[in-house]
């Protein structure tokens, strides 16, 4: 073939044409900006230490991607939700208006999921619940754009019904804060322990957040049943198994309960948190290479050792990077958008899980023993566990 | 209710109040005397915890811990008194308020700065680890008991250096007419100075002693506010008398509502400081 000027020019124009289309796809793009990821967790109070492990954890998923996602910067947005169930529409319409946020992380209190959830519906923003386990979230008022890397309440604590019953127990007293989340842990509980053919003979049920547990446990003891099951999570945790222990209940009868009971608790119980059994969706100990490599990058990251909190939020980071990756870094059209995490099998640390029609993970419960300070894996107690996501018409 | 149980329970509701009175006895002391209402009672509560657990950490040794977070207490309040406190005598109970809850964030911010966000526990001393055996079942934790003793012990010193001292005559004074008090030559300011450091030591104490039987967290200051406010309330704003009265009373309903009463246990003694408050108005001893 010879060239001729025509030919040549034909080429040139064809090449730059090409190379302008190539760039106003890129500046397409650009123009979008950044990917806005609000966050929406509690950095003081109670809940400050799960709020800020989880965003430890979040960031750790981006920081692995070089903060870019599909060659779009990822720009954080955060706000302290104090765990203030009253502040989370103001600031969740904050979010989604204002800072037109394409993902909202958060909460870890359940009470202020519910707030947010009420504030999301019908809004572009994805909402992912980096903890909070009320039932509801993926149940009767699960959404299209709400979705939860953590648990639901029934998820952690129903495979401990039947394991209580194998366990030879066939008597026993639950017991928890009276909340939300302890009182589902207690209905989840029981409602398998009954199935198995054993018999709740009390359910106690102490204010929220009052931790004198003296007059319960002098009642418990007055029962005499052949195990305990209760919910406590962070400082009650710790406190509760502490008098259980000091009231010489321990040896007599046998503790169990969720796994929120030993998580982030260990050292400050001490010696009275040996041989506690507890369910849970994960355990710091689990053996594979994925949670290796995650508690290993934590560690160096931020010196200290990874939770279950920094788990969960890692996990929301994940969901977002892979999401976003399937679309292409598009994250205007918010169906699409949807449906790829409707779709996404996450690599986590706990074992890999999808996500239920409910948008809830479909995810494996280990049975956990405090042995030497550390909860140990002792079996997978449910694999592959699905909740029932009463209510949920998605 | 068998009666062993009964027992048992009275146990745990007068050791519940008996801590009540020393975490309540600092507040009213200051209210009475200085007239200062000290919302950040409860942060001095926590940093006695956080500080006793660091230095038992520290030195290995609970005694010794005890007693670097006791003088750590005294000289932070003697600080605040005489740099914040100082300036709020003339000005009425908002400003006081306004300052005690800036105070409040200062001290939670320490402490979430200094030790982070986890739960804490403090060991039990050696000494005291040990437990008696009370029924078949149920035993007893020495320390518990070491604690009630500890708290009848403070409570009869403050009401020996009362009743019996010249400080003790001058608070009284100070309670009743200040003053007169002043005028009659008695160095006001001074007394106010240790009055303030004594209340926010006593709290501290409260917070260092209870340290190895609750669990250190942020926040956990508030939570005793309340029931605080409650004892000092139901005993007359002011009054030591009162305040053990009043927290013995609280300790004892509130554990005997939790068993008899379980779906009503968290408003019981707010309806038990309503129904006093109906018949006394002002507590029940009003200095």
């Amino acid at each position: 073939m010879i060239l001729n000027k025509r030919t040549i020019k034909k080429i040139a124009m064809a090449g730059s044409m090409m190379s302008a289309s190539l760039l106003s796809g890129m500046s397409a793009h650009a123009e979008e900006g950044p990917i806005k990821i609000g966050v929406m967790l509690p950095y003081s109070g109670v809940y400050a230490g799960p709020g800020e492990a989880a965003t430890n954890g979040l960031k750790q998923a981006l920081k692995e991607k070089g903060n870019k996602i599909a060659g779009r910067q990822v720009e954080f947005i955060i706000s302290d939700t104090e765990a203030k169930p009253a502040r989370a529409p103001e600031l969740t319409s904050a979010m989604t208006d204002k800072d037109d946020a394409d993902f909202i992380i958060g909460p870890v209190h359940s009470g202020v999921a519910m707030g947010m959830i009420k504030s999301i519906r019908n809004k572009d923003s994805i909402m992912i619940i980096p903890n909070a386990g009320i039932n509801a979230a993926t149940g009767a008022f699960c959404q299209p754009n709400v979705f939860r890397t953590s648990f639901s309440s029934w998820q952690t604590a129903y495979p401990m019904g039947s394991e209580a019953v194998k366990m030879g127990y066939k008597k026993v007293v639950t017991m928890s804060w009276n909340y939300g989340f302890g009182k589902e842990s207690l209905e989840a509980f029981q409602e398998s322990f009954e199935d198995a053919g054993g018999e709740v003979v009390k359910k106690i049920f102490v204010p929220f957040p009052n931790t004198e547990f003296q007059s319960y446990l002098t009642e418990i003891a007055s029962i005499k049943p052949d195990a305990v099951f209760v919910f406590f999570a962070g400082g009650g945790s710790v406190k509760f198994v502490k008098d259980y222990d000091a009231m010489g209940l321990k040896g007599k009868i046998p503790l169990i309960g969720s796994g929120f009971l030993t998580e982030g608790t260990i050292t400050a119980q001490g010696d009275a948190a040996e041989g506690l059994m507890t369910t849970l969706h994960y355990a710091d100990t689990l053996d594979n290479p994925k949670n290796k490599a995650f508690r290993a990058e934590y560690k160096a990251l931020y010196d200290k050792p990874a939770d279950i909190y920094a788990v969960q939020g890692y996990d929301a980071g994940q969901l977002i990077i892979q999401a976003v990756e399937a679309t292409k870094g598009n994250t205007a059209d918010k169906k699409a958008l949807i449906k790829a995490m409707e779709g996404v099998e996450i690599d986590s640390p706990r074992g890999s899980f999808h996500f239920s029609k409910a948008h809830n993970p479909i995810q494996n419960i280990y049975l956990r023993k405090v042995e030497n300070g550390e909860n140990m894996v002792v079996k997978t107690a449910a694999a592959a566990l699905n909740d029932p996501a009463r209510g949920c018409k998605l | 209710m068998d009666m062993s149980l009964f027992l048992v329970q009275l146990l745990n509701g007068v050791q519940y109040g008996l801590l009540l009175f020393l975490i309540a006895s600092g507040l009213t002391l200051v209210f009475g005397v200085m007239g200062i209402l000290n919302l950040a009672h409860g942060s001095m509560y926590m940093i006695g915890a956080y500080l006793v657990y660091y230095f038992a950490s520290a030195t290995d040794s609970f005694l010794l811990a005890v007693i670097i977070a006791c003088v750590i207490a005294m000289i932070i309040g003697i600080i605040i008194e005489r740099f914040l406190i100082i300036h709020l005598y003339n000005r009425d109970h908002l400003d006081q308020v306004l300052l005690t809850v800036g105070l409040i964030f200062i001290f939670n911010a320490a402490q979430s700065f200094i030790w982070g966000n986890d739960p804490l526990g403090v060991e039990v001393p050696e000494l005291l680890s040990s437990s008696i055996q009370l029924t078949d079942i149920v035993e007893y934790p020495v320390y518990r008991l070491f604690l009630s003793v500890l708290c009848i012990g403070i409570a009869l010193a403050m009401y020996y250096v009362i009743n019996n001292t010249k400080l003790g005559m001058m608070i009284r004074a100070g309670e009743s007419n200040r003053e007169m008090v002043e005028n009659l030559g008695v160095d006001i300011s001074k007394l106010f100075t240790i009055v303030f450091a004594v209340g926010v030591t006593l709290s501290a104490l409260a917070g260092i002693v209870s340290a190895p039987i609750v669990s250190l967290v942020p926040g956990m200051g508030e939570r005793v506010l309340i029931s605080c406010f409650v004892v000092v309330v139901i005993g007359g704003m002011g009054s030591i008398k009162g305040a053990f009265v009043a927290a013995l009373l609280v300790g004892i309903v509130d554990t005997f509502a939790s068993v008899l009463l379980p779906g009503m246990s968290s408003m019981t003694i707010y309806l038990l400081m309503a129904l006093i408050l109906i018949f006394k108005p002002q507590g029940l001893f009003k200095s």
